[in-house]
């Protein structure tokens, strides 16, 4: 029988959404517009994202955390959230990518005294339910539009989103 | 590939403590069998470790999950073991793939297909669904399209 204690969330499949204020973006305006559901301990979207750094290109990061592959994924994630919430977002995805083999509790700890933020206010919101629900929502999103692995881009450029392989992807775009 | 409306046929499959899990297992419960091809490959990992990212959200609408293959109960332990996964394991190792036959699940070349079936309390087959190939790894939306329509 259901579980009448646990919220039903909608996963029923719908588009990926399209880029809005919620989300994290940063690159180069006018440039190809890319959506990467991504998850901080996946080599391959390390990879990837050590590539377009390069290039130019605008890039909005999605959550897409999967905690039997990768046990730290989604304490990486809510460290980004947290950081985010003191205006360091890419600043700690950054890091996280970095050194993918430090993501234990004192490796966050030392990246966010690294970037200068408040430590306590940091460990306070990466456990708290808004930085868990905000990595959720990216989460189900995800699963909606029919991600199954990472990382997963969706272009945003021309007309409806289209999946895009991030090799074939990245030969279409100019150096930074 | 078994249609919807179709009552789900006889079959045993074996649990980890090699107890028999048959049809009589499905009575009462909404029933997600998920056939994949191998123990260990990649699709099938992604599968499995992405399933287990929702499996909260179908124990929310009352339904249980279960990976089928034709591997041997060890080896279905070992590979969840490693991945770290609670989704139960039925193994259809003898005789070798007499579950995935009658399901329609059976792939020519001796493996099962990359296939999901959502059985009904009632035993009914309400959706069945089989990946284009077995190197397609079926999203959970399409789960979740079928459990909530």
């Amino acid at each position: 029988m259901p579980d009448a204690s646990t919220p039903v969330t909608e996963l029923r499949s719908a588009p990926v959404p399209e880029p809005g204020p919620g989300d994290h973006v940063r690159g180069v305006h006018g440039a190809p517009f890319v959506v990467e559901y991504a998850d901080f301990e996946c080599p391959f979207c390390a990879a990837v994202h050590g590539r377009l750094a390069a290039l130019a290109v605008r890039t909005a990061f999605r959550h897409f955390p999967v905690r039997s592959s990768h046990p730290r994924a989604w304490a990486a994630a809510c460290a980004a959230e947290a950081a985010g919430r003191q205006g360091c977002f890419w600043e700690m995805h950054d890091a996280l990518f970095a050194d993918q083999g430090r993501l234990d509790d004192p490796h966050l700890w030392s990246r966010a005294r690294t970037l200068g933020l408040d430590l306590d206010r940091f460990e306070a919101d990466r456990r708290s339910d808004e930085v868990l629900d905000r990595v959720r929502r990216d989460f189900h999103s995800g699963v909606r539009a029919g991600v199954v692995t990472t990382p997963t881009l969706f272009e945003f450029s021309a007309g409806s989103p289209q999946r895009v392989d991030p090799d074939v992807f990245a030969q279409r775009l100019s150096p930074r | 590939m078994i249609a919807a409306g179709t009552p789900a046929p006889d079959f045993t499959l074996k649990r980890a403590d090699d107890t028999d899990f048959t049809r009589a297992d499905l009575e009462g419960k909404t029933t997600v069998l998920v056939f994949y091809p191998f123990a260990f490959s990649p699709v099938c990992t992604d599968q499995l470790n992405l399933y287990e990212e929702v499996l909260s959200d179908l124990h929310a609408r009352g339904a249980t999950m279960y990976g089928v293959s034709c591997d041997a109960t060890w080896s279905q332990t070992a590979f969840k073991e490693s991945l770290g996964v609670t989704i139960e394991q039925l193994s259809d190792f003898e005789p070798k793939g007499g579950t995935c036959r009658a399901f329609g699940a059976y792939h020519p070349e001796g493996f099962p297909q990359r296939a999901l079936v959502i059985v009904g309390p009632d035993c009914i087959v309400r959706w069945s669904y089989q990946a284009p190939s077995p190197d397609d790894l079926p999203g959970a939306n399409l789960i979740f399209d079928a459990l909530d329509a």
